[in-house]
């Protein structure tokens, strides 16, 4: 039996070009939808596929508007067993705020049920890249962390994690309980199935709101920043193309 | 413990900005050089004067950088019992020495140690870390005003800050490593830190080497695939062009989630950063995340049946049109040169 939580973040799905605000303070969302980023999708993933082996339990957790409980159920729909919501107002936390508020709920729910034997996060937030909140929960909590990793042993003792290093792989062991942040390509996430949809559906989820706040870097603007390269020049259509392209590649030197 | 306030400090009463840098065998990495541009940049909006600490020896190549880069003090931290990575001690070691010098900033690169030093810094202090930092000044004795990335570098944030120290770290693209306009007369000195067993809690055991193939980070030439490849056999004549290039093959997220090619090679915001020489995109739109991997590429060309795929605006070069039918042309044309320049007998 292991008990596993995972923090997961609802995060825009940002296309082609950025569009912001008119007061230029957030990214325009209201064309937009909304995903758990990548590493903690896979952090999810990983979570289930331990518990499968072992069993146990999957927790998953966000800090977030009260949408987020969208991401929640899309991590229940590929086999997370219990869900908790932080609520908030919608506006921007902080790294250390939010590390603050997931210690408090972490506590309470270890008073309880007993400690996660693993609590996985992803390795940066796909919007703000704070690379923190991991680090700053197990500090608080006295456990082992490491960032970064892509493969992940889980034994009865201590966890074994890889994380690329120059061409190689640096391996930590981490005695249990312990934090890891995870990246994408530790695994491949499975798509939810319709019963697992379903099932995500009518699950509860366990909703604590929590007050507004204030951090410590005071946002002036956001911008878009001016690309290096503007329109590409059409070298030409179809195979027509070809030889010039060729050209172009002696030109450079990449044909030798 | 091990902490030694020296009497020849002479940083006391001004403060300094103090540099984490990284090496490897072959001397101060690409990403510490930047951060060290970054941070003589931010000192020199107060005339702070800027220390570099390396975990262990300063070589002289080393030595050398931090010369050319306008680096005031080199101090080597002696972490006592562990020859390996250490976050926590890492960390540990900077907040020490940081209180003997009156540190007003801590600056780290952005790579996988700098960003988790300082995340564990910023644990072990209580103070803000400010991570993909582009630029930064004080406006006064402890305001900063700072742009940083968001969205992998899609967009940027204007913000001010307060705390001393600041905690920052440099965005991986966007700030270049300039040398100083006059070489600094860079003094090396060290500094002792004796960790507890708590600060050993997480260190490197063991590093494995994997061979083979051009790496995609490093590679001069990447040639790259997108769901316009339309499948994992699509991809064979991508391989056999990169072959003839000597080139990498790079993919977007389509093609990993797909299964189609390993993770390894995706390249962006979530994949591998590149920089190549020469980047060949084909049948990839052209996200911001996919951008957000390539955006340091020297020459960007790019092959898509949609003239208003993205790409085409963030490309030098494009050719219109189907890669199934191109790249084997291109591959065909490529082998005819090189066999017509071997000349026939
Ligand atoms: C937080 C986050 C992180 C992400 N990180 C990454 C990342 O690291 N890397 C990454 O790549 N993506 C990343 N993505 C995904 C990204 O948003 C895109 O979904 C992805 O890059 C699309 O891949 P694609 O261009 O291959 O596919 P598509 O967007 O489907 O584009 C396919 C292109 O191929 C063209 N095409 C079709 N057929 C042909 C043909 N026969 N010949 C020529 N062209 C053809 C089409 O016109 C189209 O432009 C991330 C997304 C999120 C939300
Ligand atoms: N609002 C949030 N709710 C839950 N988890 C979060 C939140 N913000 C960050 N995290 C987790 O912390 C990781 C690192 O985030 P960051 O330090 O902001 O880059 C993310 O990948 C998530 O796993």
């Amino acid at each position: 039996m292991v008990r596993v939580l995972v923090c997961v973040k609802r995060v825009a799905m940002v296309g082609a070009r950025i569009v912001l605000t008119a007061d230029e303070t957030e990214v325009d969302v209201r064309q937009l939808g909304f995903t758990i980023s990548p590493h903690e999708e896979c952090a999810v993933e990983e979570a289930v596929r331990i518990v499968e082996q072992r069993g146990g339990v999957v927790t998953v957790l966000t800090l977030g508007p009260i949408e987020a409980a969208d991401q929640l159920r899309d991590a229940a729909s590929i086999g997370a067993n219990e869900l908790v919501h932080l609520v908030t107002d919608g506006k921007e936390w902080d790294p250390s705020a939010t590390a603050d508020a997931i210690v408090d709920a972490l506590r309470r729910h270890e008073d309880l049920n007993g400690p996660y034997d693993l609590i996985l996060f992803g390795n940066e937030a796909a919007d703000t890249g704070d690379y923190q909140v991991g680090v700053r929960v197990a500090f608080a909590l006295g456990r082992p962390c490491v960032n970064g990793v892509k493969n992940l042993v889980v034994g009865e003792e201590t966890v074994v994690a890889k994380r690329e290093f120059r061409g190689g792989d640096e391996l930590y062991e981490l005695a249990l309980p312990s934090v890891v942040g995870v990246k994408e390509g530790i695994n491949l996430p499975r798509y939810p199935s319709l019963p697992g949809r379903v099932r995500a559906k009518k699950m509860a989820i366990e909703e604590t709101p929590l007050e507004g706040h204030r951090g410590p870097v005071k946002l002036e603007r956001l911008r878009v920043p001016s690309e290096p390269r503007e329109r590409a020049e059409i070298i030409g259509h179809g195979v027509d193309a070809v030889e010039a392209l060729v050209d172009l590649f002696e030109q450079w030197g990449v044909v030798a | 413990m091990g902490r030694r306030r020296l009497s020849e400090t002479t940083h006391e009463s001004t403060g300094v900005v103090l540099c984490l840098v990284e090496y490897d065998d072959d001397g101060v990495i690409d990403s510490s050089l930047r951060a060290i541009s970054f941070a003589r940049s931010l000192g020199s909006s107060s005339n702070t004067p800027l220390v570099a600490a390396t975990v262990g020896a300063v070589s002289p190549s080393i030595l050398t950088a931090l010369q050319t880069f306008g680096v005031d003090e080199a101090i080597e931290l002696v972490i006592e019992g562990v020859d390996t990575y250490a976050p926590l001690a890492w960390a540990r070691s900077l907040e020490q020495l940081s209180q003997s010098l009156a540190t007003r900033a801590i600056v780290a690169a952005g790579t996988d140690r700098g960003n988790e030093v300082m995340a564990y810094l910023g644990a072990a202090t209580g103070l803000p870390m400010v991570a993909n930092c582009l630029r930064a000044s004080w406006s006064d004795a402890t305001t900063i005003a700072l742009s940083r990335q968001r969205w992998a570098g899609s967009l940027i944030e204007d913000a001010v800050f307060d705390g001393v120290p600041a905690l920052l770290t440099v965005a991986f693209d966007g700030v270049a490593a300039e040398p100083a306009s006059t070489p600094a007369p860079t003094k090396v000195r060290d500094f002792h830190f004796s960790p507890s067993e708590d600060d050993l809690g997480v260190k490197v055991a063991e590093w494995i080497g994997r061979g083979g193939g051009v790496a995609l980070a490093d590679a001069r030439v990447v040639v790259g695939g997108g769901r316009g490849v339309g499948s994992e056999e699509g991809f064979g004549p991508l391989d056999e062009l990169a072959g003839l290039l000597g080139a990498a093959v790079g993919v977007s997220r389509a093609v990993t989630s797909a299964g189609w090619r390993p993770h390894a090679q995706q390249v962006g915001q979530t994949g591998t950063r590149i920089s190549p020489d020469l980047y060949l995109a084909c049948g990839i739109s052209g996200a911001t995340q996919h951008l957000a991997g390539c955006r340091s590429a020297k020459r960007v060309v790019t092959i898509n049946t949609d003239p208003d795929a993205p790409f085409l605006s963030r490309a030098d070069y494009a050719v219109v049109g189907d890669v199934a039918v191109i790249i084997p042309a291109l591959v065909e044309a490529i082998k005819a040169r090189k066999s017509g320049r071997a000349g026939p007998a």
